[in-house]
């Protein structure tokens, strides 16, 4: 970035001295996930093979069968070379009657050597390469859609849909694209983060939200491309790929052409106690499949402001992104994937509280210039107060498009009362089409006074950022997390969900998948 | 006219009694032709006067895709309010803010409030637990964990009765929190008189707050189950932590 022009006058030495203190603490868990493997690695391996569907107590194919060769000979030399011998020595026509059998009991695994070794390692090589190329024709199809109907103009205004049932989402959706939405999110049904499978086919019953199947993702993305064809722009689609499945979920969402994708690098550990090395072992492959399938990858650093204040915590969103985007780079993902998140949350009795976000909401923008930004709209203090909480929607909107953010999700303003009303919506898409009309090109005669407030603000994060780098590089950041250093909790490496699916990777290890993802990468 | 005088009020817009009120709604007609457009605030003003507003205006209306209007309405509102005959419901403790359950925690315990929660039995649905328990909360509120004076620990599901009793002892448990989400034959209601008594036969008086919830829960019948208080659906974790400081954390009197 050092040679951009910077309306913040920030010192690149600094924000390279930043970047450097980021790869430092995120190295070593670099290093845990190219030494590990967990269950749903596993698992995205199978169903990129193609191996779907469940069994009569809803119990996918891919978990029987992963958790058989656990059994049978451990995972630490991966699913792929067992799985493949099995399918060779008992003659086996796919990897589900496979499956039913190994969760009968039927099939004895073992790991091959010699020339059984060498067979296996082509079959499975050559089915997930299957997978693969379907994920590359995926994206083949968005590049030409794209080329076809047209790309909307950022800030992108991405909307949220959330009934349960995917027959009744699909009609909200396509309104909301009708509406003005450029993304369309399905939010998952509560809780589906700590499930250790994917629920499988079209649901029609969800908490707060749709559960994220393979099925749903075919139905959304088939009814939003007619409506982009109707529109004449593409709409997006998202979901959420975290939670201890988010490997499958990755897998599924490059399968049937998602374009976003929820996944951020702590977000599970500090919000769902999900196990840390659990999570950063899953969101290296699930990232690596992002890459490949050419989908924008969503963090999360909105929420650390939900928990702490906006203000004191603002650095604490800063670091967060500079590792999300380590993480995001060392995973292949180029710099136009990396949706870093952040939010606009301060209180808005605080004296000069616009300033305070315009001022964070710029050091993200000219730290991060080419990354597709999210910016979250107030959700903490919107009060009830509707009337007001429309005004704050709008500051909302305006500093977004002074600070030229890429996606903005659309503020409520019933924010908080419940899910919206068709009316809510259609208010908020005024808002904000309002302010594009009268302001949408403020950002490029906005430049605050080097030496004002708003300057002064951003240096000063950045600068908290590099001390809070500082002491998180000679801690390590497994301790830093297990020390509550983000959000308000302390995640222990021993602790939290799913430790029991990460297993240490034997010498012989083979996974066809990450080999064929890291390969080719350029 | 004070308050002694009359009991009886109407809404205020800019005159005593004036009676006048906002409302916005969407109805399900198309605002697009001149006929369409006659039909659809026609029919918004039917409903205002069956709300009660007479004479009422449309000051806004506007289609929303081919088949919804959005209106804006005021109007003068016939009905009036008798405050003599307004009851209120009051609860038992104060939903309190975040900061003021970390203070009353502090001040009257000097320590951390302990939390253990679990689903007993074969629910394995933490929907309920985790919504309650985890940062991440429900409804918009943070869960327990987010208070800085609660330390939770949450044993997840399908917890044996056996193993609470003996965490809720290993923690120094104040209270204990229990889930059941997903139950067969009233076994919500088994499961929860069996744990109550485990708690009793291993502790004594000295036992934890005991706290249940769940959907099929029926608030009232703490007492019949042998445990201290029943949150139902749509229980926030805002009020389960007030309940908590209510309980356990009392205001040091002044």
């Amino acid at each position: 970035m050092s040679d951009r022009t910077t309306k913040l006058n920030l010192d690149p030495g600094l924000v390279r001295q930043a970047r450097e203190l980021a790869r430092a603490a995120a190295e070593p868990v670099v290093e845990l996930a190219r030494t590990h493997t967990t269950t749903s690695v596993e698992r995205a391996v199978l169903r990129l093979a193609g191996l779907d569907g469940a069994d009569s107590d809803g119990m996918p194919w891919v978990n029987r069968l992963t958790d058989a060769i656990r059994e049978a000979t451990g995972l630490e030399h991966g699913v792929a070379l067992p799985a493949w011998d099995a399918m060779a020595t008992g003659n086996y026509p796919d990897l589900r009657t496979l499956a039913a059998d190994a969760a009968a009991g039927k099939v004895a695994f073992r790991i091959p050597d010699g020339t059984d070794a060498v067979a296996a390692r082509e079959s499975a090589g050559r089915s997930v390469r299957r997978g693969i190329e379907t994920i590359d024709a995926r994206r083949g199809e968005r590049d030409r859609m794209l080329a076809e109907v047209g790309d909307p103009a950022k800030p992108w205004i991405y909307l949220i849909v959330a009934t349960g049932d995917i027959y009744e989402d699909i009609p909200q959706a396509q309104a909301a694209a009708r509406e003005g939405a450029d993304i369309i999110a399905v939010i998952r049904s509560t809780g589906q983060s700590l499930l250790d499978y994917v629920p499988e086919g079209a649901t029609r019953e969800g908490y707060a939200g749709t559960y994220a199947t393979r099925e749903n993702f075919r139905l959304m993305r088939a009814a939003l491309d007619d409506t982009s064809r109707e529109l004449g722009r593409y709409v997006r689609l998202t979901n959420y790929a975290s939670g201890l499945c988010m490997p499958e979920i990755a897998a599924l969402a490059g399968l049937e052409r998602l374009d976003m994708m929820l996944n951020d690098c702590m977000y599970g550990i500090i919000f769902r106690d999900i196990n840390p090395v659990r999570t950063f072992i899953d969101q290296r492959f699930s990232r690596q499949v992002h890459a490949r399938a050419g989908i924008i990858i969503n963090t999360g650093e909105d929420n650390y402001l939900t928990t702490a204040d906006a203000v004191d915590a603002a650095h604490t969103v800063v670091v967060s992104q500079l590792l999300n985007e380590y993480f995001g780079r060392e995973a292949g993902l180029a710099d136009w994937q990396l949706g870093l998140g952040h939010a606009f949350e301060i209180n808005p009795e605080v004296p000069d509280s616009f300033l305070l976000e315009l001022a964070h909401a710029l050091l993200i923008r000219e730290l991060f210039p080419d990354a597709p930004l999210k910016y979250m709209p107030p959700t903490k203090h919107m009060s009830g107060n509707v009337f007001a909480g429309y005004l704050l929607d709008a500051f909302f909107n305006l500093c977004g498009m002074m600070t030229s953010q890429s996606i903005l999700l659309i503020g409520m303003m019933t924010e908080g009362i419940h899910t919206p009303f068709l009316s809510d919506r259609d208010l908020a898409l005024e808002n904000v089409r309002y302010v594009r009309n009268a302001a949408g090109r403020l950002g490029e005669s906005f430049v605050p006074s080097p030496d004002g407030f708003v300057a002064e603000r951003a240096r000063r994060v950045l600068a908290e950022s590099v001390s809070l780098l500082r002491r998180i590089g000679s801690d390590g950041l497994l301790t830093a997390i297990g020390e509550g250093t983000f959000g308000v909790t302390k995640r222990p490496a021993s602790g939290g969900r799913g430790l029991d699916g990460v297993i240490e990777r034997a010498e012989d290890y083979w996974n066809p998948a990450i080999g064929a993802l890291e390969g080719e990468r350029a | 006219m004070s308050a002694s005088e009359s009991r009886t009020i109407r809404p205020y817009g800019d005159t005593t009694g004036d009676g006048r009120v906002q409302v916005s709604f969407t109805l399900p007609v198309p605002f697009g032709t001149e006929a369409e457009r006659s039909l659809a605030e026609g029919a918004a003003l039917q409903l205002a006067a069956k709300m009660g507003l007479d004479p009422a205006m449309v000051v806004h209306a506007k289609g929303m895709g081919p088949a919804f209007t959005f209106f804006i309405v005021y109007g003068r509102v016939s009905h009036f309010v008798d405050l003599s005959a307004v009851t209120v419901t009051a609860r038992e403790y104060a939903v309190l803010p975040a900061a003021e359950v970390n203070l009353r925690i502090r001040s009257a315990l000097g320590r951390k409030l302990v939390v253990v929660g679990a689903c007993i039995g074969t629910d394995a649905h933490t929907v309920g637990i985790d919504a309650i328990l985890n940062v991440k909360g429900h409804a918009g509120e943070k869960g327990l964990e987010y208070y800085r004076e609660i330390r939770v620990v949450n044993m997840g599901a399908q917890v044996a009765v056996r193993d609470l009793v003996d965490r809720a002892r290993l923690e120094h448990a104040d209270a204990v929190l229990v889930s059941q989400v997903v139950t067969q034959r009233d076994a919500h209601l088994s499961n929860t008189r069996d744990m109550a008594a485990a708690f009793r036969s291993s502790f004594g008086p000295q036992r934890p707050l005991l706290v249940v919830g769940g959907p099929r829960f029926d608030p009232g019948a703490a007492e019949d189950l042998g445990v201290d208080r029943i949150f139902g659906r749509g229980t926030t974790p805002r009020e389960v932590a007030s309940y908590l400081t209510h309980a356990l954390a009392p205001e040091v009197a002044a």
